[in-house]
């Protein structure tokens, strides 16, 4: 198992009102799955990814990757995780708008403290699989939005992490650029990466493997829950 | 870290106004105290320069009784000392500061010397040894300087400065040869003497003036010191120069030469007072003491730089209040930045990387103000000396001492914002608007 959640519980303190986000979640993941977390805006999906993203703390519950419990770990080791694990991938691409494509690709492995050669190299190779070589010194603002979202997919790759989460990943494309990367979400797939994926959209869920669907902070699993009805909530 | 430095630069360049606005405290606080330190550095070293002189740095050892220097043709006591001696000069000559000895007597006659009908009132008589001249650093401009011959056999020569030969042959040009009456004697010029490179201090007021140009006014009359007492009537005492190793030796080459003069007239004094007692508060108010030129120049100098600090400690709060400027600006930026910060934290970045980036931007923001700074004051000395006629000089200890001390600046104030944004919380910053 490379993921593991169990009782997972997260509120918000809303002046003296405890708002809960997630409800007893208990999530596991394989190895090389593919998954698509679903639901409706408020739902609390993107406070689950964050969670499994390490970039946020349950209230209650344990949360295993890879056989570490992450809610023990200190700043600095969840740091490492971040850097070493996990790739991001979000919806508004968040890439530096002043520094250039190789460059932010680079800076997860600058963070890892790879040398200069070696980080290079490594980026040439992650922008050389999402099929942007040509575009290496080029900056954000000088990409279409497509290409963007394949910049900061190869940032969230260039460290060969075992996880991929992408937050909407097509949620700010035009349909022809979201389908590029969607190929290129299945191409990582197929050489091995976990990919776990938020999306409102039936039609991009349908690339996963497998659906979670999520409603009021609790899981529904299995593919058949995925009715029409989520379609309408875009 | 250089990658933070480049960061910085593109983060400045980006926000070229604002990061101006920000460097201007940091720029006016440098500015102001470069500006004031070149200003007062200049003053100090013409002040250094005025006393000692550039070149000619000799030290006179002369012959004071009490608080006044020795008067010549006055017959008390001062007659009655030892006179200066061979053996006496090498002992000064053996002191490690101490290149180059000579013995002079200083006189003045007020009815002067005469040619033909021009007759030059109060004149300065310097009886000199052969080494004199050299010590001294006077050249030959006309004729020639006084040989061993002349000296034996007591040959009534007489060399002049420049001055004194202006004066007493107006206008005429061929004088060498030529015969001047002094105490209703006659002498023979046989030569002209000028001081080489002598410094020309800048005179500034009337009392410059009378320290440096009211004595010498009439110019110079040199004889042998062996025909100083048919001049004087006195075997009068010597008074001593020395040339120093260096600048910096003065004030010991003066002081040592003293004592070792005091000594011997001590000595002596002693001596004298064995056969009659009577002598002896007159002996011992008669003392030798070096013109300590550097110590004066020091004394000076150390009255404008307690001054000069003064205007520091004024100048550098505006150097507090750019700080705090500084600080305001990192603040913002931090604020600005914060989905960048929670950005950098998702991809793993940890505290200490961001911690550093924003220290670095902050020390690279009040650097290049610093050296900014650093251009303007010097800028500003220039004009200061302009307006104000006063000398600059530039001080390097003072720019690399600014320049650090503003990257102490944007440390210690952008210390609080870089904390701040390296404590953000991930998925707060992330999710910030």
């Amino acid at each position: 198992m490379l993921l593991e959640l169990k009782n997972i519980y997260k509120n918000y303190i809303q002046g003296n009102m405890d708002v809960p986000v997630l409800k007893n979640i208990n999530l596991s993941i394989e190895e090389g799955e593919y998954v698509a977390i679903m639901g409706p805006s408020g739902s609390g999906k993107s406070t689950l990814m964050n969670i499994i993203g390490c970039i946020d703390k349950p209230t209650a519950g344990t949360y295993f990757l890879d056989g570490q419990e992450i809610n023990t770990l200190k700043d600095r080791e969840l740091s490492f995780v971040r850097n070493k694990q996990i790739g991001f991938v979000f919806q508004t691409f968040n890439l530096m708008p002043r520094q250039t494509a190789l460059d932010n690709v680079g800076l997860p492995l600058q963070y890892a403290k790879v040398p200069k050669k070696e980080r290079k190299r490594m980026c040439l190779e992650a922008l050389d699989l999402v099929g942007l070589s040509d575009r290496v010194s080029f900056k954000p603002t000088q990409l279409s939005g497509g290409q963007k979202q394949r910049v900061a997919i190869a940032r969230a790759m260039v460290n060969q992490p075992k996880i991929l989460l992408a937050d909407e990943p097509t949620g700010a494309l035009d349909s022809k650029s979201g389908i590029q990367v969607m190929d290129l979400f299945r191409e990582l797939h197929e050489r091995g990466t976990t990919i776990i994926m938020i999306t409102h959209s039936d039609e991009i869920a349908s690339y996963a493997d497998r659906m979670v669907k999520i409603i009021d902070g609790e899981l529904i699993m299995g593919d058949e829950e995925a009715s029409g009805q989520e379609v309408q909530d875009e | 870290m250089i990658e933070n430095i480049r960061l910085s630069f593109q983060g400045i360049w980006a926000h070229k106004m604002r990061s101006f606005l920000t460097m201007l405290g940091i720029i006016i606080g440098i500015a102001a105290i470069i500006a004031i330190v070149s200003t007062i550095k200049g003053t100090s070293e013409q002040i250094k320069d005025n006393l000692v002189g550039t070149s000619t740095n000799v030290v006179k050892v002369e012959l004071y009784q009490g608080d006044w220097g020795y008067k010549s043709g006055d017959s008390s006591g001062g007659n009655t000392l030892p006179v200066f001696n061979d053996s006496l000069k090498d002992e000064i000559l053996d002191l490690d500061e101490v290149t180059a000895v000579a013995s002079y007597r200083l006189g003045s006659l007020y009815s002067g010397a005469m040619y033909g009908d021009n007759a030059v009132n109060n004149t300065t008589f310097v009886g000199v040894d052969e080494d004199y001249f050299s010590v001294m650093g006077y050249s030959v401009k006309k004729g020639r300087l006084f040989t061993e011959h002349d000296r034996k056999n007591h040959n009534k020569f007489i060399i002049l400065d420049s001055v004194a030969a202006d004066t007493l042959f107006a206008g005429e040009k061929d004088y060498i040869g030529k015969t001047v009456i002094i105490k209703n004697d006659a002498y023979v010029v046989i030569g002209v003497v000028e001081q080489q490179d002598s410094f020309s201090p800048k005179v500034e007021n009337l009392n410059d003036w009378y320290t440096y140009y009211y004595n010498d006014a009439s110019g110079k009359y040199f004889v042998t010191d062996d025909i100083w007492p048919m001049l004087f009537g006195f075997d009068e005492p010597y008074n001593v120069v020395v040339k120093p190793r260096s600048t910096e030796d003065m004030t010991k080459a003066g002081r040592k030469t003293a004592d070792i003069l005091n000594n011997y007239i001590g000595a002596n004094n002693n001596a004298n007072n064995n056969d009659g007692n009577e002598d002896e508060s007159m002996g011992s108010s008669l003392k030798y003491r070096s013109e300590d030129l550097l110590e004066k120049a020091k004394a000076l100098q150390e009255v404008s730089a307690s001054t000069s600090k003064q205007l520091i400690w004024i100048a550098s709060i505006s150097l507090i209040v750019g700080g705090i400027g500084v600080m305001n600006i990192m603040l913002v930026s931090v604020t600005e930045r914060t989905r960048e910060i929670g950005l950098k934290k998702a991809l793993g970045a940890r505290k200490g990387v961001i911690l550093a980036q924003f220290l670095t931007e902050a020390a690279v923001l009040t650097s290049l103000g610093g050296m900014i700074g650093v251009g303007a004051g010097i800028g500003l000395a220039y004009i200061i000396s302009d307006v104000a006629k006063t000398p600059v000089a530039i001080s390097g200890a003072a720019i690399v001492v600014s320049v650090v001390f503003s990257m102490v600046i944007g440390i210690v104030f952008g210390f609080i914002p870089s904390v701040k944004a390296a404590n953000l919380n991930p998925i707060d910053a992330l999710r910030y608007e």
